[in-house]
């Protein structure tokens, strides 16, 4: 249910000429086919676990059984890089898609009855927009102890009400043209009307912002990380950030790559982000640009 | 005007800094003979911030080390923990080991002029404390009489023997508190715990909170011509990353227990300002271990624990986490006190012999490759203590052991440790200079109490152990302790009720200028009346 599904509506090959005019959306896919690349065959690049000593510790990079070179305990940057590479995006994704489904739910029905339920559910969003979102999450985190779900939820519940609202808008907007007026005197119930009326046609700017969220949903993941609120057990790069700032001075390597890893993913996403906001608001974009 | 007299002060400091770089080439010049002479401010590392200076009342790391220059006890002890003379010049132990008597120093003044007597000494131990130090009423609610038998003299009597008595007369053990202040008050609310007054060669001058605690030289020592400095400044930093920098610009001359993490001790050993040393902590000791909950299975299973001990490399966490501080642990009793048995059972690092011992004790591997799965609680204490619980997961699965880390926070650790709500944990405790004061407790059945931390926490009990360390601390005689200890040794190790890991060494960078700073088994926390600066 991506851009392909919505491409026939508009213009055939619209879409991916749209989306290809920008140079750095292109890239950005490109970027971001090779982490998930990445992340999918982490088994087969390095079947041991992350965590595996297999290293000397302290190791710089390009040693022989370290390409990257290996963190304080002998643990091979590289493997941890590809393997946390698959904590990233599935946090960043799942997170994303569950903050989507509330926020999209929300919006919704805020904007389509209005009134009463639009005041009680925009009060209701406001209250979770005046807590700062990373504070939020790191008090969800330590409540719920650090676990992948935990944070998962954490940040699906700091980053949902901005969609609420861009949904909201939406469907206010789209609420009073004329096919939904026809689709009330045709006698659509209210369900069918948001489900198969509105929603496909309010898609694109939500798909836009997600995907910039997935960015910041990793951001989110790796600052707790970072902290030592990550779940224990998995390797992620906030946490290889984190646990190699204390060497920072002995052992650049540990820290930089990470680092660069977590960078080069949020921009490759932002990139792919702008493109899809090219290719599905086209008049959006071009006002943008001039 | 001031601000010439700030450039006059730039220009001293460079000089001084000047001079502190030649210091050390200075030294090295051999027939150099350098006077111990009076003068010099240190300035030494707080952290954190002590609550309260009176000793008697407060006696957390910090408070120790500042208070241990403005209150004493009647002894310090060696490097071997051999007792010393402080406040008292000598004592006299009886042949059956219930009676003490202590000769103590004539001289010797409280910083408000008052001399320091026989009456203050039991004031301190019979009422005081026994008021408000848990370790020192353990001490003397074993004691039948406490008496001054003239001013200068006083005599404790024991119901029964105790080995380790004279352990309880070092300074923060026994702090000696002044009667003609504290006498039919109320301790705790006394107004004068705001200006504490002992009889140490350092008197409180000012606190400014938050900032630093200043002592001064007290002129009216007991010790002739002592101490040598004219003040010390405790400062407090709270950040770690800042008591790095201070020690590494000079502008502290000392740190001590854990003011400098483990990554930055490579870092600031090889600073030419400084000296690194790791002694002056054998009174504490601490050793480090696994605690495991001998409750669950499968850890109710000796072999499962001694397969832990196989396959732990104890030297990696030596050299790889801690950073080459400390020494792997081999049993129950830290090497640098008294009564360590070393021929114990040996628990080499060996996969092999864990993984041996764990299919005799029926943990097959199933088909994932896994043995048995147990969760490890991983002690919220820092970075160092994260690194340790990730090394053990990977060691424990190289054996076939899935173990599942998990987090909390420092109230969450000790509730569940002490509630018994846990598999694994770490932990560690200081020893006091003796098995009976800092040993046992963790291993006698008597000590199992739900809800109590630093207890019998892992259920362990073996009443041979219960028996020995209990005829162990009920004499006096150290050799007859000795056997006592070296059994109960023997069969721990063979029990594996805790997994040890490392005896833990804190380091205490100390600038070169400054001399005589750890001369005793309590390091840190002595007088320092005898340390002086080497000026140039």
């Amino acid at each position: 249910m991506t851009a392909a599904a919505i491409a026939p509506a508009r213009k055939g090959s619209g879409f991916w000429g749209a989306f290809a005019r920008n140079k750095g959306a292109v890239i950005g896919l490109a970027f971001l086919t090779l982490i998930v690349l990445m992340a999918a065959f982490a088994d087969v690049l390095y079947p041991d676990s992350p965590w595996d000593m297999t290293a000397m510790p302290f190791q710089p990079p390009l040693s022989e059984d370290a390409l990257l070179g290996s963190d304080t305990l002998g643990r091979d940057i590289a493997a941890g890089i590809a393997h946390g590479a698959r904590v990233s995006l599935l946090i960043g994704l799942t997170s994303t898609a569950v903050a989507v489904l509330i926020g999209v739910f929300l919006g919704a029905v805020s904007g389509f009855y209005g009134g009463r339920v639009d005041d009680l559910v925009m009060r209701f969003t406001e209250l979770f927009q005046t807590i700062p979102n990373f504070v939020l999450a790191v008090v969800l985190v330590a409540i719920f102890t650090p676990s992948l779900t935990s944070i998962v939820l954490a940040i699906a519940i700091v980053s949902w009400p901005p969609l609420a609202r861009l949904a909201r808008g939406e469907f206010m907007s789209l609420r009073s043209r004329e096919f939904v007026h026809a689709a009330v005197t045709t006698g659509q119930s209210n369900m069918t009307i948001i489900w198969r009326q509105i929603l496909p046609n309010s898609l694109s700017p939500i798909i836009v912002s997600a995907s910039l969220m997935v960015a910041t949903a990793i951001l989110l993941e790796s600052s707790l990380s970072f902290l030592g609120l990550g779940d224990p057990n998995l390797m992620s790069w906030g946490y290889m950030v984190g646990a190699a700032r204390t060497v920072i001075r002995q052992a650049w390597w540990m820290s930089f790559f990470p680092g660069i890893a977590i960078l080069l993913t949020v921009l490759a996403l932002n990139l792919v982000g702008e493109g899809l906001n090219d290719a599905l608001n086209p008049k959006l974009a071009r006002k943008g640009r001039s | 005007m001031s601000n010439r007299l700030r450039h006059f002060r730039q220009t001293l400091t460079a000089a001084a800094l000047a001079a502190a770089l030649a210091a050390p080439l200075a030294l090295t010049v051999p027939g150099v003979a350098v006077a111990q002479e009076r003068g010099g401010t240190m300035n030494i590392i707080v952290q954190p911030e002590p609550p309260i200076l009176v000793l008697g009342l407060n006696q957390q790391g910090p408070t120790q080390t500042v208070a241990g220059k403005i209150y004493q006890g009647l002894l310090t002890f060696g490097f071997d923990l051999t007792p010393q003379p402080e406040l008292a010049e000598s004592w006299e132990v009886s042949p059956d080991g219930k009676v003490y008597t202590f000769k103590l120093v004539k001289n010797a003044k409280w910083h408000d002029g008052k001399p320091f007597t026989a009456h203050d000494v039991v004031f301190s131990t019979s009422k005081f404390l026994m008021e408000t130090h848990p370790r020192a009423r353990a001490t003397f609610s074993k004691c039948e009489k406490i008496e001054a038998l003239d001013d200068y003299t006083v005599r404790f009597t024991l119901k029964e023997p105790f080995g380790p008595f004279l352990q309880a007369f070092e300074v923060s053990s026994a702090p000696m508190m002044p009667k003609h202040i504290y006498e039919g008050t109320d301790f705790k609310a006394n107004p004068a715990n705001a200006t504490p007054i002992g009889t140490g060669p350092f008197k409180f001058k000012e606190w400014n909170k938050g900032s630093y605690i200043h002592l001064v030289r007290n002129d009216e020592y007991w010790k002739a011509g002592k101490p040598y400095l004219d003040d010390i400044y405790f400062r407090v930093i709270p950040d770690a990353a800042s008591r790095a920098v201070a020690v590494e610009q000079g502008t502290v001359q000392q740190t001590q227990f854990n003011d400098i993490e483990t990554f930055d001790v490579p870092r600031l050993k090889g600073l030419p300002n400084v000296e690194m040393t790791t002694k002056g902590y054998e009174f504490f000791a601490p050793l480090s271990w696994i605690e495991i909950n001998t409750r669950n299975k499968p850890l109710d299973d000796k072999r499962f624990r001694q397969a832990m001990m196989h396959a732990i490399d104890r030297k990696f966490i030596r050299d790889k986490i801690w950073f080459g501080l400390g020494r792997p642990a081999t049993g129950p009793v830290n090497s640098v006190t008294r009564f360590h048995e070393s021929n114990v059972r040996k628990y080499d690092f060996d996969p092999k012999k864990a993984e041996a011992l764990l299919e005799e004790a029926g943990y097959k591997k199933g088909s994932d490759g896994t043995r048995a799965k147990v969760r490890l609680l991983v002690m919220p204490y820092g970075e160092t203590w994260t690194r340790l619980g990730e090394y053990v997961k990977q060691a424990m699965k190289r054996v076939g052991v899935d173990v599942t880390l998990e987090t909390t926070d420092a109230a969450g650790w000790v509730n569940r440790v002490s509630n018994w709500d846990y598999d694994l944990s770490f932990n560690f405790v200081y020893q006091y200079g003796d098995p009976a004061l800092g040993v046992s407790r963790t291993y006698i059945s008597d000590n199992i109490r739900k809800g109590v931390m630093f207890s019998n926490t892992m259920g362990y009990s073996n009443p041979e152990v219960d028996q020995l360390f209990a005829q162990a601390a009920q004499t006096n005689k150290d050799e007859e302790r000795r056997q006592l200890y070296s059994a109960a040794q023997k069969i721990l190790v063979e029990d594996v009720p805790v997994a040890w890991l490392l005896e833990m060494e804190f380091p205490t960078f100390v600038d070169k200028r400054f001399k005589n700073a750890v001369t005793t088994a309590i390091g840190v926390n002595e007088s320092y009346d005898s340390v002086y600066m080497v000026k140039k």
